[in-house]
């Protein structure tokens, strides 16, 4: 009788860039110059889009709005590793990823303001419709990864979920499935460390989210989710794994929700604020600015330029926004079936005609 | 006597029977330390703590189907699912074992479970924020479901779901959570499953509504300025629904409309009109109307108001049966 240890696993953590801007230029990803000014200027973005929609909020100008503060790193350094063909699957906290994957602003504005037409996905970008039941998107993920390796596409999938998604059974149904079928599905897990008010380590007894990789064998890696660039290379090194038919990978993306759950809620009510202060002074934009600063790449000039470009292009959006006409009626029966059923007819006629 | 409304009759009797049975736990997302997402909890965690008050993993199914073992072992779970539309997950556990653990062990094991859920729209809510599934619900022998439309029957309803010896999905009309305040009892009092309420009584029509839909009865009733005279039956337990009810106020006016919410293919209007047909067809003067939502997915808020159900379909339904 033996008893030996069968296998030992390890979880990778990566950071690029500390928190002083300082760069680990051994795993600095290759990005020109200009690529990361396209990074900051996306993040600052999605910022401002993000302050500027809770506002509305706030006015009653749109409905509940989902704010993604303190996660502009994962969601545009992943975007930025994509393809427009390649898939994504997102959730609800994902506005800043789709604006970062070419969705106009004007339809972000238009699905928080409760407005369908707002989902489409432009014509070359494949941006599925953000999913509201937590955890419900990774499996579609899956399956569109394994159709692109059926149909030798060389695109990716990648989904995005909280790490509250991964307590349900849907999450672990794609993980296993993805390790199946070896497909070329990314994993971005915004691990914000808070599910509404569930803290992280109630929701799961594992030390990592990335862990959870181990058991359906395939890599799971945490990385800095406030270093745009450790996401980034976390990112391309997946998706060029994935090309390559190398399979999935889980990606945490270990970061803080620095704002409330949604417009309703209050987060006050169970985080401490000393918390709350301590990741607010990480801030992922912050960081990126002193890197910049010390390589050349920013200056207080150019700063102030990309601050109030993407004020101007999100006031736009909001003026362009506020004038679109408001949704036909009729459309809540047009895009059930590809033909009407001779009940919807029926009804339409009943809820439209005769009043 | 205290002045609630309908969440805090929910507060109410989880508190009276969190206090009288220590086997009663309330578990669920948010539901401690936040007191849950629209407060229904609020104060529990602190007065019953964290043995009691039970913050769970994000996972409904894992939420039902772990409340079913806690059930069939002695507790007396109340599972809390944020919003009705989550509770889809949890189909396969409700439908395959919450209903037929009676039936399949011969009553050697029981499932006394309560699932809570605030449903249906008219809010603004997010997309499956809204849903109105009680008769996808009510389609599965063995689960038993209420549906309380003020808050003194949904203290009273709550505290006879938590003691019913089956499982039983309690929805809650979240569209009118905060809008009818109540005086109602602090005394333990019960409601009993499958009885339903006459609201009012009439000669002309029966109209029969549940949950938020009866409020917005009430207002087509009051806009019809005593033109008709309308029998109110409020349903409040949609399985097992009260036929008797039903059927003694067909015959006697001869007339029906029922509202609901939910979409109209399958909806539960569909299931009393099959019952009315079979028991009271000779009475009626004019076919059944109901005023429901149409076959279509729950819109986003632009364009909730087209699909819901309101005052003005209620009253147009009247006017029909009663032209008929
Ligand atoms: C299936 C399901 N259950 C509950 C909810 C309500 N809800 C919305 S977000 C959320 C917390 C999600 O936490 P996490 O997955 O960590 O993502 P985060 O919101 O923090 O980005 C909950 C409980 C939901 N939308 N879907």
């Amino acid at each position: 009788m033996t008893k030996r240890v069968l296998k030992e696993f390890k979880i990778e953590y990566l950071q690029v860039l500390d928190e002083n801007g300082n760069c680990d230029e051994a795993l600095m990803p290759k990005l020109s110059n200009d690529e990361i000014k396209k990074i900051y200027e996306m993040l600052v973005l999605i910022r401002v889009f993000d302050q500027k929609a809770f506002n509305m909020q706030r006015q009653g100008r749109l409905g509940t709005y989902i704010q993604f503060k303190g996660q502009e790193a994962c969601q545009v350094g992943s975007a930025f590793a994509l393809k427009d063909d390649d898939f994504i699957f997102p959730m609800y906290r994902n506005s800043g990823l789709l604006i970062a994957r070419k969705h106009p602003i004007v339809q972000v504005l238009q699905y928080w303001s409760g407005d369908e037409r707002g989902l489409k996905s432009p014509q070359n970008v494949n941006n599925f419709p953000i999913s509201i039941p937590v955890g419900t998107q990774e499996v579609h993920a899956v399956g569109a990864a394994w159709a692109a390796k059926l149909r030798g596409t060389k695109q990716v999938a990648a989904t995005y979920f909280g790490e509250g998604a991964t307590s349900k059974g849907d999450f672990h149904e794609a993980m296993n499935f993805a390790g199946v079928f070896n497909v070329p599905v990314i994993f971005v897990c915004e691990n914000n460390q808070y599910a509404i008010s569930v803290p992280r380590k109630e929701q799961t007894h594992s030390e990592t989210i990335a862990q959870k990789a181990i058991a359906y064998g395939f890599e799971g890696i945490q990385v800095d989710g406030i270093d745009v660039f450790a996401v980034y290379k976390a990112m391309a090194d997946a998706v060029e794994k994935g090309r390559s038919g190398k399979g999935p990978t889980l990606i945490e993306c270990f970061t803080y929700r620095m704002c409330d759950h949604s417009t309703s809620d209050d987060a006050s009510k169970y985080r401490p604020k000393e918390e709350v202060e301590m990741w607010v002074k990480k801030d992922p934009i912050e960081r990126l600015e002193k890197y910049m600063r010390k390589k050349g790449l920013l200056d207080d000039l150019y700063k102030e330029s990309i601050a109030s470009r993407s004020k101007d292009i999100v006031e736009k959006a909001v003026t362009e926004f506020e004038k679109m006409p408001a949704p036909d009626p009729k459309d809540i029966f047009k895009y059930v079936f590809a033909e009407m059923t001779n009940q919807q007819k029926e009804e339409m006629e009943e809820l439209f005609d005769n009043q | 006597m205290v002045v609630a409304n309908i969440v805090q009759a929910v507060t109410m009797g989880l508190r009276q029977e969190l206090a009288r049975d220590k086997n009663v736990i309330v578990l669920g997302e948010d539901v401690g330390l936040n007191g849950g997402v629209f407060r229904a909890t609020d104060g529990l965690y602190k007065e019953f703590g964290p043995n009691r008050i039970i913050d769970t993993p994000l996972a409904e199914l894992g939420i039902v189907g772990v409340s079913i073992g806690l059930a069939v072992n002695g507790m007396k779970p109340v599972a809390e699912i944020q919003f009705s539309g989550f509770l889809y997950s949890t189909f396969d556990q409700l439908l395959s074992h919450a209903g037929r653990i009676r039936m399949r062990s011969r009553g050697r094991f029981t499932c006394p479970l309560v699932v809570r859920a605030p449903y249906g729209g008219g809010i603004k809510a997010l997309e499956l924020h809204c849903e109105s599934g009680e008769s996808i619900f009510s389609h599965v022998p063995g689960l038993k479901m209420v549906i309380p439309s003020n808050p003194y029957d949904t203290k009273g309803l709550l505290a006879a779901a938590i003691r019913d010896p089956d499982p039983v999905i309690f929805y809650e009309p979240m569209r009118i959570y905060r809008a009818i305040k109540q005086d109602i009892p602090e005394e333990e009092y019960f409601v009993p499953i499958g009885k339903a309420n006459i609201v009012q009584e009439g000669d002309d029509l029966t109209l029969i509504a549940w949950g938020a839909m009866v409020k917005t009865c009430q207002e087509a009733i009051e806009k019809l300025n005593s033109k008709y005279s309308v029998e109110l039956i409020d349903l409040r337990t949609i399985n097992p629904y009260d036929a008797e009810a039903v059927i003694s106020s067909v015959k006697k006016t001869g007339r029906c409309v029922i509202a609901h919410e939910a979409i109209r293919t399958c909806g539960f209007a569909a299931e009393l009109i099959a019952s009315i047909n079979e028991k009271a067809l000779l009475s009626l003067h004019a076919p059944v109307v109901r005023v429901t939502s149409p076959d279509v997915p729950f819109p986003m808020a632009k364009l909730e108001n087209y699909f819901l159900p309101d005052v003005n379909r209620v009253l147009k339904g009247m006017e029909k049966v009663m032209s008929f």
